[in-house]
């Protein structure tokens, strides 16, 4: 039994997401669609589980043309689909996620829990998956959360798995019992698609990769034949540099120290917990880590975005522990945060209001009550040349951009004076390769003309590229620290905290 | 290094976390209640009188319980009560039962003032009991239409406005056609104003605080004008009757819990089986489940094939029946007559009520006698004729209410997407 998608077209307004895209899944195979973000393959995707209707184009299970206009129908085609952002309401238990839409019940629609319990327990059992059915979604570790969503797509007879972006939110060992479990599913004789942007992770684990690229599939290889760079470079378009290019740090005097910090979360939990860490000039710190474990938390609190429940922040000697974001900003720190759409840029400003976002309130560009426009497109023309932000003109919404020069922007307007301490969370999210490789370079700029870099990012690949030292944070601790050349082995066990049994389960 | 780990150090210990500072500002309260209560209610109370608590209503089967304290004890021994929970909670070393002693201490307080209210007479404690009951009745029906919407992430300001609206509607077809079918109007016209809200809501997304407030401009608007151009000329359309007590038997005459539950009009015990099959409904059945779903996570009920908005209209058109339902009570049972904003806030006091008791039908039930005591208390202090102007004691109910909100709740985590319109690609 085979599922294909022929032919499939999808224009949404103004933009080809899909162009007359051919793609095939047969039973006991995994298919890898490997492309960079904004390829086409979410939408592809989305087309095949019933979200999206194409243009053009059809959706063949067993030799029959199906109609999908919802996701219940793919479910009844028998497809399946475990999705990036997992699809689970995190106030729920594991048995009431899996049986959603399709409860069991005994008289009046009430619930069978015996049931609904014994289903989870019986898949679980049956690929080894080690997931309580009582446990409460939003308490599970992301990597348990994502074999509940499996366990979902199982429940429901799926023959055909879709798997969208699944190792993002995992860590290295968990990666590899992830692979295990969809090499078990496999072996069961289920038909895997597997979307990824790493082609490390296409190589290891699918029989055959199909390549697409600006809405087309280029190019349909054999595992066996090829290497990453050969990937990397039909999956851009020209051949790619993968190694950021950086000679040894020089570390100076101390710029940022943090002692025993203790930050909050928004549910009034210790997300950074008593931690201390020091990053000197002309050097760039990487911290590793699966994201929520207090990242987030501890950017926010040393950019001034939210208070500090104990410990000191000290920047150059000078104590600025839950100072103002203006006021940190003033000692010539540089923060690119995590989310550009929400704390970067405001999107529906132009480019050129968002590059004086941070300086609108001085000369220059300010002079008394009155703005000087003519100064700040002065100061915006320059920056989009210096920086290469591809946009029509300074004059357009930032949000008409693509993510890299979103990003872009961002970092123009952080760096363009004397930069003391870069801290940039997530610097390359979700953005392409061109961009990647021009963030990375500019932030090697910054440590080499001496400033202290702190990079945060769930991406172990960027922080092993970038790092001079790694520290990885666990639980909001920092529980290991490791030179730039530290194996990724090592540094993904760290990644799950001193915690030996995880990697039983 | 180790002046730097120091210095650290003391930082830790001199911020509180949010927990910490809030059980001071109980602890706080609590000692400056007790010293209002040594002072007010022992003190400034005369020796030697007594406070009569009468427990049976007249006319009951065992008639003349009643309960006689010393007006001047009870102050002193409250008083001293309230500073013990209040040093102990300004310890900040059980942080747990910061909730549980203040609610407590409040209730002695009221208990409290109601002895010295009652200081050298009788005060019928068993009538405001009953009051409460009756009086919760709006403001859980209230809550509990706020509860159907926003469980299924559609925020309800307009209840006020499906009150007032049903009530209205409910007293002029109560009036020319018999009260069943009054009720049956006003519980249409309820679902009707729900219709109204949901299509603004959900297929026009509109800002759903503004759509309520819209609704309830309009309900007032309309009804008052309605009520002084029509009723006020032709006043056999304001006099629909009343639905009556129908006692239980055996269950009625039980002293004190027989008059609070058990002899009423057929609204208190709908009300209380609502809160009940509303509890079951929400957490053992599929609609629950589903309607849940809908309300903490939209996008992953609709990837599993459940159909969000016709949940989310079923969900609001159901809830203004319950409002309709409640407007009924007020002019078919609770007075037999309409005014001119009749419910004055009862609408936004059950939302408080729906917040108060953390989107849950029985915390909902407890929020809604929690009010309407504060509402008996208003009426029987009015009776006893206390020292305090009256107008401060119609304040009480909306007094608890900001106390209540802002802060005994501490923080309730409201269905996910409430408020949020939810967009299918």
């Amino acid at each position: 039994m085979t599922l294909e998608l022929r032919g499939i077209t999808k224009q949404f307004p103004g933009v080809l997401a899909n162009d007359d895209v051919n793609l095939s899944a047969s039973e006991g195979e995994i298919v890898a669609l490997l492309g960079e973000n904004g390829a086409g393959k979410t939408t592809l995707m989305n087309i095949l589980y019933g979200l999206y209707t194409p243009t053009a184009g059809e959706v063949i299970v067993d030799g029959k043309a199906l109609v999908l206009e919802s996701p219940a129908d793919a479910i009844d085609a028998g497809i399946g689909m475990v999705h990036q952002h997992f699809m689970l309401v995190p106030v729920f238990t594991v048995a009431e996620n899996v049986v959603l839409g399709d409860e069991p019940t005994k008289r009046m629609g009430w619930l069978d829990s015996r049931r609904a319990k014994k289903t989870v327990t019986d898949i679980s059992g049956r690929y080894g998956l080690d997931v309580d059915p009582d446990a409460i979604v939003e308490d599970l570790p992301v990597g348990f959360q994502q074999r509940v969503e499996i366990i979902k797509v199982l429940a429901r007879e799926a023959r055909f798995l879709v798997f969208d972006e699944p190792t993002s939110v995992l860590t290295p060992p968990e990666v590899e019992r992830f692979f295990e479990i969809v090499n078990g599913l496999k072996a069961d004789g289920k038909g895997i698609i597997f979307i990824s942007h790493k082609l490390g992770e296409a190589l290891e684990i699918a029989d055959r990769i199909v390549i697409m690229r600006r809405g087309k599939t280029v190019a349909e290889v054999n595992p066996r034949d090829v290497d990453e760079p050969k990937l990397a470079e039909l999956m851009v378009g020209r051949p790619v540099d993968l190694v950021v290019n950086r000679t040894e740090s020089d570390p100076g005097d101390v710029v940022l120290s943090v002692n025993d910090l203790t930050v909050l979360d928004d549910r009034g939990r210790n997300a950074v917990d008593r931690l201390s860490i020091e990053v000197r000039a002309g050097e760039i710190v990487g911290i590793a880590g699966v994201q929520g474990n207090g990242q987030t938390e501890l950017v926010e609190s040393l950019t001034g975005m939210r208070p500090s429940l104990g410990g000191v922040v000290r920047l150059k000697g000078l104590d600025v522990t839950s100072k103002s974001p203006r006021a940190i900003h003033n000692l010539d720190v540089a923060h690119v945060p995590e989310d550009r759409q929400k704390s970067g840029l405001v999107l529906q400003f132009t480019v050129t209001e968002n590059i004086v976002l941070d300086s609108y309130h001085q000369a220059p560009i300010s002079r008394g009550v009155r703005m000087d426009w003519g100064q700040a497109t002065d100061r915006a023309l320059r920056l989009v040349e210096e920086y290469d932000v591809r946009t029509p003109s300074t004059e357009v919404k930032v949000s008409t951009l693509s993510g890299g020069n979103q990003q872009k922007v961002i970092v123009a307007r952080e760096f363009d004076r004397d930069v003391t301490l870069v801290i940039a969370s997530q610097p390359t999210r979700g953005i392409d390769v061109g961009s990647i490789e021009y963030i990375h370079s500019r932030i090697v700029e910054e440590r080499d003309a001496g400033a202290a870099v702190l990079i945060v990012s769930s991406e172990l690949d960027e922080i092993m590229a970038l790092s001079d030292r790694i520290l990885v944070m666990y639980e909001g601790r920092v529980v290991a620290e490791f030179d730039g050349s530290a194996s990724t082995t090592d540094i993904g066990l760290a990644m799950l905290g001193s915690r030996p049994d995880e990697e039983a389960s | 290094m180790t002046a730097v780990s120091d210095a650290s150090e003391q930082l830790t210990s001199t911020r509180a976390t949010p927990a910490e500072k809030r059980a001071t500002a109980v602890g706080i309260v609590l000692v400056l209640l007790a010293a209002f209560t040594f002072w007010a209610f022992g003190l400034d109370v005369d020796s030697g009188f007594e406070s009569q608590f009468n427990l049976s209503l007249p006319g009951a089967r065992y008639e003349n319980l009643s309960w006689v304290v010393d007006s001047r004890a009870v102050g002193f021994i409250v008083a001293l009560v309230l500073a013990f929970l209040g040093g102990f909670i300004l310890r900040r070393s059980h942080l747990k039962w910061t909730n549980l002693s203040l609610s407590v201490g409040l209730a002695l307080f009221v208990f409290s003032f109601l002895t010295w209210a009652a200081a050298d007479g009788a005060f019928s404690f068993v009538g405001m009991l009953t009051s409460t009951v009756v009086l919760s009745v709006p403001v859980t029906l209230g809550a509990l239409t706020g509860l159907m919407c926003e469980r299924v992430a559609v925020i309800n300001i307009a209840i006020e406005g499906q009150l007032l609206t049903s009530a209205f509607v409910g007293t002029i077809v109560g009036s020319a056609a018999g009260i069943w079918v009054g009720l049956f109007a006003a519980m249409l016209t309820g679902a009707l104003l729900g219709a109204v809200l949901a299509v603004l809501a959900i297929k026009y997304r509109m800002d759903q605080i503004i759509a309520g407030v819209v609704i309830n401009i309009f309900a007032l608007g309309l009804t008052s004008f309605l009520a002084r151009r029509v009723l006020a000329q032709s006043q056999e359309l304001n006099s629909p009757g009343r639905f009556g007590s129908v006692k239980i038997p055996f269950l009625g005459d039980i002293p004190v819990i027989g008059p609070m539950f058990f002899d009423h009009n057929m609204f208190v015990y709908i009300t209380f089986i609502l809160v009940i099959a509303l509890h079951f409904g929400l957490f053992y059945t599929r609609w629950g489940l589903r309607s849940r779903s809908v309300g903490e996570h939209p996008k992953a009920a609709d990837t599993v094939g459940i159909n969000v908005y016709r949940t989310r209209y079923r969900n609001v058109i159901l809830g203004g029946v319950i409002a309709g339902f409640g407007g009924g009570f007020l002019t078919l049972a609770q007075v037999s007559r309409f005014e001119e904003n009749l419910t004055a806030g009862i609408g936004f006091i059950g939302l408080a009520a729906l917040i108060f008791g953390r989107w849950r039908p029985l915390g909902v039930l407890a929020a809604g006698l929690v009010f309407g005591f504060a509402r008996a208390l208003q009426q029987k202090l009015g009776i006893l004729g206390t020292p305090i102007p009256s107008e401060f004691l119609s304040m009480t109910p909306y007094i608890v209410t900001i106390i209540v909100v802002a802060g005994v709740v501490g923080r309730a985590r409201p269905p996910a997407a409430d408020g949020q319109p939810y967009i299918k690609d």
